[in-house]
């Protein structure tokens, strides 16, 4: 049996399936080929349900502290099985929205695990599915620790640790990316005692400087134990716990044991199986190599999202999923710009960012202005009760434009897309301090951050 | 004291000739006024004063070659202020003194960000990213000169710094940059040319628009393989159509020349066959998706090719009256850059001398130029019969390293066609 598509994406995460409908709306015949569920990690496994288990800690962080509100809680206490299983209903919620979504755009839904069997050609058991294009939108998966593989049990991936069969008491989590840090706060929230290791200098280290400093310095205050510059050998897991050697940065050797091991040392990308060999498919440390337009080395196959290279992003993946059928269709299209991707991490308290940190912008020999503006000089987050974090920009000083913006504190991941839309503008200081933020809002620290870089901060 | 620069009247631009003042020390400037006659690489054109005051110093003698963009060529008292201070006035003496004043200039072109940056004005307002404005001020790049990649041809940083850079013309894509390196080598081959001395001559220095025409047609032969193709073109209809157009279009004074249907046709099939249509840039291929026609004129100064913007899209009538208007600025040497920078591909007619058939040499980066001889009366063979007919030899020069034979061939076809069925040119 052969079906002929104008375009079969391979993997419905949120590069596939977005790619789908746009090349929908484009008039394309669309086939799109998943092995588990629509919508792939970003919302069965990933962004979604993680922050559906991050408002429940959040909220129980605010009932644990109600009293500071005035309010009192007896007794608080929670269900974890509940907390889980809300967050699966939500992931449940979308998946079916995805289904939803797929019909409505009249693109044929492929179940099943698809090879390339051709540039143009994908087969997914005795299904032959030719198009004059293929996008390739596979994915990533977590990386294990080398000789240690994570069994669900004692050793969990984020997958395992967004289904917890028990609540860990003593839980060391492996990395200090937006993963590790988003499952060391809801477990420390919800009352875990919790220890991050990382092995760079800073916890998540593609974070500006400052926000790392800032986020150590909270953390270790909320209770968790951060060592940096740290390594963990020897996991061993038992049957009521886990064996680990951790080397400090001072060299010393400390041998620990943990209720469970949460392992977020980075993602491997979905490469295998699905053909890429046999076509002479170019990648670069595993990851496919595209153009910026999405386009392989072979005529015809394109790679997007994580697959392609990081950074491993829903929306990046979105992003060049557009982008990828929008060149396909012969739009005027300008390639992704990598620069312009926002990054959060859904952590108490919150990071975003965008653009180049501030050491960052100092090695490409930039000449800069730096703004910072912190949460205690804002009214409304005194008078939510979240007065710590701050909001750092950095501006080329010859030229005005916005190279980056740093945040940390309460809800930051809602303000971002402001300097996003701002960098997407080209826009320079002088329209940012010409903007007039209402009040009282948080997005007031994003004006302040702006004037202070030019020495006119109002508040502060 | 209001310092005003030697200004980029393209994007191009790196330094111009000033050929006049038009304005001498003492007398008041008004915003509008003009204050000399600027050569750059391609035209002459007025330099306006976008500030008021009164001349203080002229910094630059007429007739001063290769000023930098961005040197101070006057300066002059705002309107509250004292006019002349003495004491500048004469340590900067020895600068319009000098006949070739290279020395200050050179000393003086440092970029100042906090002068004002005189750039001519047009009075339309080009759509531009508030960054994109900033820095091609600071730079000195006109913005109505740059092609602007962002959505509704919005110009963005990107788009100025490749126009800074001095790369492709037309920014349509961001790619264009591998015809840059060709250009230095070429430059300095013909250096050890020497006069016959025993031959009566004259020797003239080359203008800045015998340069680049020299730069960019040695550049050209050197780096681009070219293949030429001919084809015959029977125009009795197009003839007869074209009386008749003219016959309609008349109340509206507008005449219809055979170029400007050869233009048409030519645009046309550029969309026909848009493999033609396209720049090579070392390790990419970039096709556009508008025939913008660059069309040669000979002007005193030497040939330019103002363009045809959009011409597959226009009707001939819209095109007659552009390219009448462009051939009249050009030949008075007041074409804007916009008019002449960009193009997608070129056409050069040498009907009117009754040049029967000639090659053309391409046009970077464009890819293919189409040479069209004169139209004359022929003996053609038709069947077993030889008539009479009116025939014109049309010869494309193609890129060969981005246009394959067949697809010149194509091209070569589809505008035969439409020349020769010319109703597909009014359709």
């Amino acid at each position: 049996m052969s079906d002929v598509f104008d375009l079969v994406i391979l993997g419905s995460g949120p590069g596939g399936y977005v790619a789908a409908i746009r090349a929908s709306q484009l008039g394309m015949k669309v086939a799109i080929v998943e092995r588990e569920k629509l919508g792939g990690v970003c919302l069965n496994w990933g962004c979604i349900p993680t922050k559906a288990l991050l408002r429940s800690s959040e909220i129980y962080h605010y009932i644990t502290h109600a009293d500071a509100y005035g309010l009192s809680v007896e007794k608080p206490s929670f269900d974890l099985a509940k907390v889980t299983d809300r967050s699966r209903k939500v992931a449940g919620q979308l998946n079916s929205g995805i289904k939803g979504l797929m019909k409505k755009n009249k693109v044929t839904v492929v179940e099943g695990e698809g090879r390339l069997t051709g540039a143009t050609q994908v087969t997914v058991g005795d299904r032959v599915l030719d198009a004059k294009n293929v996008i390739v939108a596979t994915g990533a998966r977590a990386r294990d620790l080398p000789g240690v593989a994570a069994d669900g049990k004692r050793v969990w991936t984020y997958r395992h640790a967004m289904v917890p069969p028990e609540m860990p008491t003593k839980l060391l989590v492996i990395g200090s990316g937006a993963i590790g840090i988003e499952f060391a706060s809801f477990y420390s929230d919800m009352g875990a005692d919790v220890t991050v290791v990382e092995m760079l200098d800073r916890v998540l280290p593609v974070e500006d400087a400052e926000v790392s400093a800032f986020m150590e310095k909270t953390l270790t205050k909320q209770g968790m134990r951060i060592l940096t510059g740290a390594k963990v050998a020897d996991v061993k897991p038992g049957t009521d716990g886990v064996s680990a050697t951790i080397t400090g940065k001072d060299g010393k050797a400390e041998a620990a044991t943990f209720s469970h091991v949460i392992v977020a040392i980075g993602i491997v990308p979905n490469t295998e199986n699905i053909g890429l060999e046999a076509l002479g498919v170019k990648t670069d440390r595993g990851h496919i190599v595209n153009d910026g337009f999405g386009r392989t080395n072979v005529a015809g196959l394109w790679a997007i999202g994580d697959v392609a290279g990081a950074p491993w992003l829903a929306h990046k993946a979105s992003h060049e999923g557009i982008i990828a059928v929008e060149t396909m269709a012969g739009g005027h299209v300008h390639p992704m710009d990598k620069d312009a991707i926002p990054g959060c991490t859904y952590s108490r308290p919150q990071v975003a960012s965008v653009g180049m940190t501030e050491a960052k912008a100092r090695e490409a020999g930039l000449e800069i202005k730096v703004g910072k503006f912190p949460f205690i000089g804002n009214g409304k987050a005194i008078a939510l009760g979240e007065a710590e974090g701050f909001i750092k920009t950095v501006f080329d000083a010859k030229t005005g434009a916005l190279l980056g913006a740093h945040m940390v504190g309460a809800e930051v991941t809602e303000l971002i897309q402001g300097y996003v839309i701002a960098r997407q503008l080209e826009t320079t200081e002088a329209e940012l301090m010409h903007t007039i933020f209402p009040h009282p809002t948080l997005s007031e620290m994003m004006h302040e951050s702006v004037l202070d870089a030019f020495g006119r901060a109002i508040h502060y | 004291m209001i310092e005003i620069t030697m200004p980029a009247l393209s994007p191009t631009m790196e330094s111009g000739t000033l050929s006049k003042w038009l304005v001498a020390v003492g007398d008041t400037v008004k915003s509008g006024d003009v204050l000399c006659e600027i050569e750059t690489d391609k035209a002459s054109m007025e330099f306006e004063s976008i500030d008021e005051g009164v001349v203080t110093e002229l910094l630059v003698a007429a007739g001063t070659e290769e000023v930098l963009v961005g040197a101070v060529i006057l300066r002059m008292s705002g309107e509250d202020e004292a006019p002349a201070p003495k004491a500048k006035a004469a340590a900067a003496a020895p600068a319009p003194a000098a006949p070739k004043a290279e020395a200050p200039v050179a000393a003086a072109a440092a970029p100042k960000v906090e002068a004002p940056v005189a750039v001519v004005d047009r009075g339309e307002r080009v759509a531009a990213s508030p960054l994109a404005r900033r820095v091609a001020e600071a730079k000195g790049v006109d913005l109505a000169g740059v092609k602007g990649s962002g959505p509704g041809g919005r110009v963005v940083l990107a788009d100025v710094e490749a126009s800074a850079g001095g790369t492709a013309p037309i920014a349509m894509a961001p790619v264009a940059k591998a015809s840059a390196p060709a250009v230095a080598p070429a430059q300095a081959a013909p250096a050890a040319v020497t006069a016959l001395a025993d031959v009566p001559h004259k020797i003239e220095k080359l203008g800045n628009v015998r340069k680049v025409i020299a730069r960019r047609l040695t550049e050209a032969k050197q780096t681009i393989p070219h293949i030429y193709m001919t084809v015959d073109v029977q125009l009795d209809a197009l003839l007869a159509l074209r009386a008749e157009l003219n016959g309609a279009l008349e109340a509206r004074g507008i005449k219809l020349s055979v170029n400007d249907m050869v233009i048409k046709a030519l645009a046309l099939g550029l969309r026909q066959v848009p493999k033609c249509n396209v720049s090579f840039a070392g390790d990419s291929l970039i096709s556009y998706e508008r025939s913008d026609i660059s069309v040669a004129v000979a002007a005193p100064s030497g040939l330019i090719t103002p363009i045809i913007f959009g011409a597959d899209s226009k009707p001939l009538s819209v095109i007659a009256v552009e390219m009448k208007a462009l051939a009249e600025k050009a030949r008075d040497g007041k074409l804007q850059p916009a008019e002449y920078q960009g193009g997608t591909a070129s056409l050069s007619n040498l009907g009117m001398f009754g040049i029967k058939q000639f090659d053309a040499v391409i046009n970077p980066p464009q890819a293919m130029i189409l040479a069209v001889g004169a139209g004359e009366k022929r003996a053609v063979v038709v069947g077993d019969e030889v008539r009479v007919a009116t025939v014109m030899s049309v010869t494309g020069s193609f890129d060969h390293r981005a246009i394959d034979g067949a697809d010149g061939a194509a091209l070569l076809q589809v505008v035969k066609g439409l020349l020769e069925a010319p109703l597909g040119l009014v359709a």
